[in-house]
């Protein structure tokens, strides 16, 4: 590959996991790291960026424990951080059913699902956590769905064949994030934990090679201010809004991570994004998000397209023998159930032969017909009926009588900051936590596997981790005079002069919406050499004119939604070209990441762990970034390609 | 279709609002309710306007970010709806939409659509968790909760926290939300320990913040995205009740 995209660096490894069998490396290491007095504690401060899962739990967490937290978040209410839109459930390896599961098997299933690129230790531990999470929460009331006899329910969710899902209906994750509000709340009203809603981090402060505080921009009056503390844990999601187009909430985006990568953190695997296979498509050039429609419809609907290209007839019009079940057809042991990349590749497949149907030939059909005549109606709108009334809402159509439309798109990303078992990044006292860094899912993540890290990071492995490095705290004082403080704020002050100044005529979201074509079409599903070449170029040219030309109305000491947006854009501008150079030079297929060029006679993907089998952790450079390789060893797990022929 | 809009206009908390008129012509029947703002937005920046600015994060009736009045109606006219999920087919050709946002003293206007709820976050830190600190939990099957009880506590826990239960109320009222969180933790075992302190605690944090009282006329129930009963108001009433005679 071409020398000018990137240069290669110093490998990097994680040096916190300690060595010896897998089951008693988490122990060891609580051990082996340093505690801090309970009186101590109420010394430290430490901020946590975000109230999701991640956020929200670590805040609350740390302050029952005694630090002082400064907990942020941009919306109007820590209640309504994106966790809460998960739907399906919640991994716990309880083995409630009897049906064989355990921790290692969790463990075993999570790598495999990660197609053999996400760390052995790492991932052992959140198998093991994840069994108090569950306790944990049914302790705070979360409401999950019961049997009879008043134990909990599981369900068998994204092909696993143990039932290990934890769930509250269709809305496990607003449940879930509940709970962490909750407990967040009642350490607000406690006092040890000070929480800045509207407020959004814009800037990382690094003094003496620490990581030491956060500049905010108060989203109702503009006013910018600092917030210095011990440690900073960034718990602030995932960035699949690069696509502009993709299941995540509107104000979901990459700033936090990108200022702290910019300042010198590690961004980890940027091009493993993960695209969902059951969304409803888009309508329009209005459209503003997609929405998810939860995989567990795929245990009942079947999927097909008509034979005939550009079939235009009434779905019920197309008799069997010209309609393809495509995924029965390839994968005839999963069918349906197939992993969720694969299911999205085919989809993208039969729609680009030109089988797609809807709105532009982008959908496919999810059929419930069979389910209703096998199960009767009543048992399908029992198990998927707030799923059937919110399709009907977005499309005004009848899922009972006419198939869903659904089409992939992008949902989560397991790329994020590199961080260490310790959970902390390359820059010392910068800690990161959940969806917003890339530790335990690998190239893919399993479904209900999102929520046990969050909390699995905020209630279980942060809390006992960051305690070895404030064991070397409090630090020295620093105030707003200190150079590095005033570097940050001059940077963000600049920032929003040059956005409010700007002698522009096009709108940040015209910007937004060119961009995230150019992510969708060449680093989205399907990735060529050329294609990532390509879409460097544009985003580079799109970037020189998004500077030039983008236009941002009002004030800066005022709520200004454009000024929001325009800050996150130019953020999401760089973490793509990040993102085309990642998977630029990762020329193997592997999870949800499919390279063209790297595939078997038969079309399926292809790993390559002779030159691949490792984290490709980025840091910032001006010119070009630097590639260092976190080399992964696989000493339980054997890789092997995943086959669901 | 062509729609004409009319639209609370505030330029912050301090500022005196008014109605303003806005006409769009094409709008695409299958583009939500904030995807026709989001329209309307473009063409006011690009006429170097200042765009509306409302609430909004996950458009998909969750997050409980969204609040409008449409037409008098919280979230609008469809029930069981945010006004994010809410679509365009739902109006006609022609219909004049009037657009404003939560009314009510304890949700004080911030600009143009968006208001303050955190008074709902403090009648939460006034009582509505259960405390539960992080590792003290016994195993998850310790004390089975029987179905119903669970699925009741459920439908109540389903609350988004979105306000238009307040914003319907003729006294702006924050008894549902409150009551839904009563009624969710009351029904769980794990949530008898502190339920006297609970209601008592979250009734004070929300009488402070300025809420009216309840007269029963309903509106809160019919408003809600989430269906939440009226009967929650009940479960609290009689929660307080049993709570303030103890406490006296």
């Amino acid at each position: 590959m071409s020398i000018d995209y990137y240069r290669e660096g110093e490998p990097v490894a994680d040096t916190k996991a300690p060595a010896g069998p897998i089951e008693e490396r988490w122990e060891k290491r609580r051990f082996s790291g340093r505690l801090v007095n309970p009186a101590n504690r109420r010394k430290l401060r430490v901020i946590v960026v975000g109230t999701g899962l991640a956020g929200a739990s670590a805040a609350a967490t740390l302050g029952e424990l005694g630090y002082r937290v400064a907990n942020y978040c941009f919306q109007d209410s820590a209640r309504r951080a994106h966790s809460i839109a998960a739907q399906g459930g919640i991994n716990a390896a309880k083995n409630y059913r009897n049906d064989g599961d355990s921790v290692h098997r969790l463990f075993y299933d999570t790598v495999k699902g990660g197609d053999f690129r996400s760390r052995e230790s790492n991932v052992h531990r959140l198998a093991e956590v994840s069994t108090e999470i569950i306790d944990q929460c049914v302790a705070q009331g979360v409401p999950f769905a019961r049997e009879y006899g008043g134990l909990l329910d599981n369900r068998s969710f994204g092909g696993a064949q143990v039932s290990r899902t934890f769930y509250a209906r269709g809305q496990t994750g607003q449940q879930l994030l509940l709970g962490a509000y909750q407990a967040l709340q009642r350490q607000v009203a406690a006092g040890t934990v000070d929480l800045h809603t509207r407020h959004e981090m814009l800037e990382l402060v690094i003094a003496d090679g620490k990581a030491r505080g956060i500049v905010v921009r108060d989203l109702v009056t503009g006013e910018i201010s600092t917030e210095i503390a011990d440690a900073v844990v960034l718990a602030t999601g995932g960035y699949g809004n690069v696509f502009f187009l993709s299941t995540n909430a509107k104000g979901c985006n990459v700033t936090a991570s990108w200022r702290a990568h910019r300042k010198g953190a590690y961004f980890a695997n940027p091009c493993y994004t993960q695209i969902h296979p059951t969304c409803i498509p888009q309508s329009g050039d209005h459209q503003s998000k997609l929405t998810l429609m939860s995989e567990s419809l795929r245990n009942d609907g079947r999927v097909w397209v008509p034979k005939a290209k550009g079939d235009q007839r009434h779905p019920a019009d197309i008799p069997e023998d010209e309609r393809d079940y495509y995924l029965e057809r390839r994968y005839p042991a999963f069918g349906n159930l197939v992993p969720r990349d694969i299911a999205s590749r085919a989809a993208k497949v039969v729609c680009d032969e030109g089988h797609g149907v809807g709105p532009g030939g982008l959908g496919v059909y999810l059929d419930f017909a069979d389910a209703i005549a096998r199960l009767g109606k009543p048992a399908v709108e029992a198990k998927y009926g707030n799923l059937f009334d919110m399709y009907e809402r977005i499309t005004g159509e009848n899922p009972y009588e006419r198939p869903m439309r659904i089409y992939p798109a992008v949902h989560y990303t397991m790329g994020g900051l590199w961080v260490d078992y310790d959970l902390s990044s390359n820059i010392p006292g910068l800690f990161v936590t959940g969806e917003a860094n890339f530790s335990d899912h690998g190239a893919n993540r399993l479904g209900a596997s999102a929520l046990m890290q969050g909390l699995s990071d905020g209630y279980f492995v942060l809390p006992n981790t960051i305690s070895d490095y404030l064991a070397d705290g409090p630090f020295e004082a620093l105030d707003e005079t200190h150079e590095a403080v005033v570097a940050a704020r001059k940077e963000v002050d600049d920032r929003i002069a040059f956005f409010l100044n700007n002698d522009g005529d096009r709108t940040v979201d015209s910007f937004h919406r060119e961009l995230g074509k150019i992510m969708w079409e060449y680093c989205g599903m399907e990735r060529t050499d050329e294609g990532l070449r390509k879409a460097i170029g544009l985003i580079r040219d799109l970037k020189a004119e998004f500077y030039k030309r983008v236009k941002v109305t009002g004030k800066a000491e005022e709520l200004n939604q454009q000024l929001e947006k325009a800050g996150r854009v130019a953020d999401f501008f760089e973490l793509g070209e990040l993102m085309c150079i990642d998977a630029l030079h990762r020329t193997e297929s592997c999870g949800g990441h499919f390279r063209a060029e790297s595939q078997t006679e038969d079309g399926e993907a292809k790993r390559d762990d002779d030159r691949f089998s490792y984290v490709a952790a980025w840091e910032y450079g001006e010119d070009a970034p630097v590639l260092h390789k976190e080399a992964l060893v696989f000493e339980y797990v054997k890789p092997t390609q995943r086959s669901y022929k | 279709m062509k729609l004409k809009l009319r639209i609370w206009r505030q330029s912050s908390a301090d500022a005196k609002g008014r109605m303003v008129s806005y006409e769009l012509d094409d709008v695409s029947e299958d583009a939500s309710f904030l995807e026709m703002l989001d329209v309307l937005n473009e063409r006011l920046i690009a006429e170097g306007d200042d765009p509306v600015a409302f609430d909004h994060d996950c458009r998909e009736g969750i997050c409980g970010a969204c609040s409008l009045v449409i037409d008098g109606q919280p979230h609008g006219p469809q029930a069981a709806t945010t006004t994010c999920q809410l679509h365009m087919r739902k109006f006609k050709d022609g219909d004049s939409i009037d657009i404003e946002p939560w009314r009510a003293g304890a949700f004080p206007v911030i600009k143009d659509l968006v208001v303050d709820r955190s008074a709902f976050d403090r009648i939460i830190q006034a009582g509505g968790y259960i405390s539960a600190p992080t590792g003290t939990a016994p195993d998850a099957h310790a004390v089975p909760i029987p179905k119903q009880d669970a699925d009741a506590a459920f439908s109540a826990a389903a609350c988004i926290g979105c306000g238009a239960c307040v914003a319907a109320c003729p006294n702006g009222s924050g008894m549902l939300f409150m009551g839904a969180k009563v009624a969710h933790l009351g029904l769980t075992p794990q949530g008898q320990p502190e339920r006297a302190t609970r209601v008592l605690g979250m009734v004070a944090a929300h009488d402070e913040a300025g809420f009216g009282g309840c007269t029963n006329t309903g509106e809160c129930a019919a408003a809600c995205p989430k269906e939440i009963g009226l009967d929650v108001i009940g479960r609290l009433n009689a929660d307080f009740r049993k709570a303030a005679i103890r406490a006296a």
